[in-house]
């Protein structure tokens, strides 16, 4: 029974707390000014592993369709055309944002978790200050924000990884860009970017709520970071499911 | 002034809280005492409204806190200090920064203002050298210092001090003791001090409540305590052998 009942009331607790997440913030001024760090922290401080990552994943996925799909039968553009597309279907929204909520995620949720434990959290309550709003809108806004760049930016490693390939001789660049460029579909960069949205909002709140929620010392922060990495996971991988579905 | 009035407060089965009903009065320093797991931080908590109690008022000059709406909470919120165990400064706010918090959450100066503001409550702790560090860089000591001229900023009417000597040398306790008791009368602020250092007790406890398994046990001030018939009290104030002996031939 409790293995049922547990989930629910974590659901309902997260649910409580965005109440309080979204309610009006007190001091405009003061909310502005961390939502542009929280831009800076979670965003900026991000684009470096992103444009990393997603440019030998390029290369990557380029040698594959490659060496496994390319074969006398099938056109030369064959090799681009299918790097394209599942750069702009899945890995630059769902993949990226499973490595940002390891990244992003576990950061968020340690640093708060430290500052419940360290009473931070309790002094802004104490002052009068919603400390749920004042501490998770502005990495919600910023995430939320940033998102669309961090996957424009991972798209365009990505074809930059596979064009690096073309340039080292496996296939000419002239076949890959004639592959990137056939039947484009535009919906698909904007689908992307719809699904990192959502990726975005579950990554920042879903770990806010597991480093707000710690209660102990430095082993609860410990594990709400890794209990945040694997819930945003999961539920990344269940509302891609959805979205897919829904916006394919 | 602060009343509580049958307090109680209980963890499911558990009663944390039985019943304990005290005065605390503005411009002295009132001191909480209690050994550990005895419920005065549990007490202290509800004071100040991160716990609710099962039952009881708690009156703020004749203001039931307890029975307030969210938004009267709020507003009575911006008329307390409180001083934490740890300190509890942002990390990632500068020493000045952290002072001007409060000011730049609630009050309407401009930034120059708030900037003085902030200034003239470090020069108070004496700490105005070290506005531009980070809490990382400071003290144990300085960090409580600072937490005192974050607490000040806004000028509350009430002051709460939850183990403010904890983890500091007795030089230095003494120091953040001496500070705390002149803002306290500078201010004419309700200070409530949640303690278990028995310097602060012979020091500052201007009014002293003694919390034992989660009931008041004794009530007194610095003046009476080495002279209470009270075993438990002496028990737990006099609790090594120096100490015993000073207070026999104190008596």
């Amino acid at each position: 029974m409790t293995t049922i009942l547990k989930p629910i009331a974590t659901f309902g607790r997260y649910l409580q707390l965005m109440a309080k997440v979204f309610s009006r913030p007190e001091r405009l001024r003061m909310y502005l000014k961390q939502y542009i760090k929280e831009m800076q922290q979670l965003g900026v401080d991000s684009i470096g592993i992103v444009l990393m990552i997603s440019f030998f994943i390029g290369a990557v996925i380029c040698i594959q369709m490659k060496v496994n799909i390319q074969s006398p039968w099938m056109p030369r553009f064959t090799t681009g055309y299918t790097t394209r597309e599942i750069l702009l279907l899945e890995f630059s929204s769902s993949i990226m944002c499973l490595i940002l909520a390891g990244k992003v995620g576990s950061n968020i949720a340690s640093e708060l978790g430290t500052m419940r434990v360290t009473q931070q959290i309790d002094a802004l309550d104490i002052m009068g200050v919603n400390s749920a709003s004042f501490l998770i809108l502005p990495k919600i806004m910023g995430l939320l924000t940033m998102i669309p760049v961090l996957v424009t930016f991972s798209m365009a490693a990505g074809f930059g990884g596979a064009y690096a390939i073309s340039f080292a001789g496996i296939l000419t660049p002239e076949d890959l860009t004639y592959g990137l460029q056939h039947s484009f579909n535009q919906w698909f960069v904007w689908m992307s970017i719809i699904k990192s949205f959502f990726f975005a909002f579950i990554i920042a709140s879903v770990s806010s709520f597991y480093g707000y929620t710690v209660e102990g010392g430095s082993v609860e922060v410990g594990k709400a970071s890794t209990d945040s990495v694997v819930h945003c996971s999961m539920l990344i991988l269940f509302a891609d499911i959805f979205l897919t579905k829904l916006l394919s | 002034m602060i009343e509580i009035q049958s307090i109680k407060k209980s963890f499911e089965e558990k009663e944390v809280l039985k019943d304990i009903s005290a005065r605390f009065d503005n411009g002295q320093t009132n001191l909480i005492i209690g050994q550990s797991g005895s419920g005065k931080t549990v007490l202290m908590k509800c004071i100040v409204g991160l716990l609710t109690p099962s039952e009881g008022k708690i009156l703020y000059d004749g203001r039931d806190f307890v029975a307030m709406k969210k938004k009267e909470k709020a507003m009575l919120r911006r008329e307390m200090g409180m001083i934490f165990q740890s300190a509890a400064l942002f990390d990632s706010m500068s020493v000045l920064e952290n002072v001007m918090f409060p000011l730049d959450m609630f009050s309407n100066m401009t930034l120059r203002e708030r900037e003085k503001r902030a200034q003239q409550c470090l020069d108070r702790v004496n700490l105005i050298d070290a506005q531009k560090k980070y809490p990382g860089e400071i003290s144990g000591g300085m960090q409580k210092r600072v937490a005192i001229a974050r607490a000040i900023a806004l000028n509350p009417k009430y002051l709460f001090c939850d183990e403010p000597n904890s983890g500091l040398d007795p030089k230095t306790s003494l120091v953040i003791d001496a500070l705390i008791h002149d803002i306290t009368v500078e201010y004419q602020m309700t200070t409530i001090i949640n303690t278990h250092d028995m310097n602060s007790v012979m020091g500052i406890g201007d009014s002293i409540i003694f919390i034992k398994e989660g009931h008041l046990e004794w009530r007194g001030d610095k003046t009476q305590v080495a002279t209470s018939e009270n075993q438990s009290l002496t028990d737990f104030i006099f609790a090594s052998d120096l100490l015993k002996k000073a207070r026999q031939a104190f008596v």
